[in-house]
């Protein structure tokens, strides 16, 4: 899977911010898995054409969310299946956590758009998947989000 | 309105390049910014139009004045500056005011004196002497003291400071005051051009792909971000210059934004997070790379 993002001078959102975005995007996606490793931040300031400083304040941020996990001197990871799950209940009464909020607010989804992509999100976790399933079941949880929109 | 200049199906070659068909007008006091890459055409075209070059084919008319034919007084309206203009090393700038003030009337001393303060000049150094920056800086107040009607600047900002930088754009627009002047300024720095030009003429090999009002790119063009099914291709939208994915998140520009897009696009799956205008860089850089189609 490709680890490219795509950051625009004409967005007005920072760059950290950007890349924050399209990484909680990809992990809600199901493009990034739980516990897959993520790029490092060296790799990613490369691809990405900015400066390191700004990708470390993303990772930073994130790692606060409770969206990744960084372990010294081994690099970032996707936070586990159940500790993802928790984050995203974390804001209780079954409501999406902090994180997820933050995503769909910042991707302009109204409230039934993100309860939509929340729902496929944690369907996504209950059913654990093989590598190999992963798109078919991405596809599925798209093709769920996109009935509900 | 008459027009600083107007070129009609302008051809000329070269070897290993050729301008072609360019039809272009300037209207007087207005400010035209000439963007393209290394090669395209921007410094043929402005020799074109000081009568360095005599053109193949097409006219070339500056403030109703055809070129060839009535050059010699054409150019007394026309300023040019160019990096690769000479000066003379060992001798100063003021040398070298006093020459152009005896060839040009219209000489500004004050006008001169003004901008040797801003340009932060010393006139009694010999130009031999200069850095980069001070030598471009001393070409451009040389054309601008004669208060030109039509300006033509190659690369004017190329190679200068961020504050010298500032100095020469502030220059520029201050020569609009007089709403019968104009300025052609051709620049790889698309900064410069969205600050200060009024339109914008983009050349591709040799020939002219766009030419609008600054406005008018910006209005057209948008980046759309979304998220769409893995190995998405989208066909049938002529308006999409350029589309890029990784994963679902999906990168969309278009050259022609209409409102309808995003639902035509989530008939393709596409559901769309963000729309977002574009700099001129981004725009220009997409074009280019879109075989320079706008």
């Amino acid at each position: 899977m490709s680890d490219q993002l795509f950051l625009s001078a004409g967005d007005p959102r920072p760059m950290y911010q950007q890349i924050i975005d399209q990484i909680t995007t990809r992990i809600l996606a199901g493009d990034w898995s739980p516990s897959q490793a993520l790029p490092s931040i060296r790799e990613l300031a490369a691809s990405s054409g900015v400066s390191v400083i700004t990708v470390k304040r993303a990772y930073e941020e994130l790692e606060r969310a409770g969206l990744i996990q960084t372990r010294q001197g081994k690099g970032s990871v996707v936070t586990e299946r159940h500790d993802l799950a928790r984050t995203a209940l974390e804001g209780g009464r079954g409501e999406p956590s902090d994180a997820v909020a933050l995503h769909g607010e910042r991707s302009g989804l109204d409230g039934t758009r993100l309860g939509g992509r929340f729902q496929a999100f944690l369907d996504g976790l209950e059913a654990p998947r093989k590598p190999a399933a992963k798109n078919k079941g991405m596809n599925k949880s798209m093709s769920k989000r996109g009935s509900k929109t | 309105m008459t027009a600083a200049f107007s070129v009609h199906g302008l051809c000329k070659r070269y070897d290993a390049f050729a301008l072609q068909d360019i039809t272009l007008e300037l209207p007087e006091g207005s400010i035209m910014g000439l963007v393209g890459v290394n090669g395209a055409g921007k410094t043929t075209l402005l020799r074109l139009l000081t009568g360095l070059a005599a053109a193949d084919a097409g006219s070339v008319v500056v403030h109703g004045l055809r070129l060839p034919e009535q050059q010699v007084e054409a150019k007394r309206s026309i300023g040019f500056a160019s990096e690769d203009m000479r000066l003379y090393r060992k001798m100063s700038l003021d040398w070298h005011m006093r020459f152009i003030a005896q060839i040009y009337p219209t000489w500004d001393a004050d006008y001169a004196a003004a901008l040797l303060r801003r340009f932060d000049l010393r006139s009694s150094q010999a130009v031999g002497e200069y850095s980069h920056g001070q030598r471009v800086k001393a070409l451009l107040l040389l054309s601008l003291a004669r208060r030109p009607r039509l300006l033509l600047l190659d690369e004017p900002t190329t190679g200068l400071d961020p504050v010298a930088r500032v100095e020469v754009l502030e220059a520029l627009a201050e020569v609009l005051r007089d709403e019968r002047r104009s300025v052609l300024f051709s620049s790889h720095n698309t900064h410069d051009i969205e600050q200060l030009a009024d339109s914008i003429a983009f050349l591709h090999g040799g020939r002219l792909v766009a030419h609008a009002d600054k406005e008018r790119f910006f209005d057209q063009w948008r980046r759309l971000l979304g998220l769409g099914p893995v190995g998405l291709k989208l066909e049938g939208f002529p308006e999409i210059a350029s589309i890029r994915a990784a994963g679902s998140q999906v990168e969309i520009k278009v050259r022609s934004w209409q409102a309808d897009l995003p639902a035509r696009l989530s008939k393709e799956g596409v559901e769309v997070q963000r729309i977002d205008p574009m700099t001129l860089e981004d725009i220009f850089v997409t074009s280019v790379r879109a075989g320079g189609q706008l």
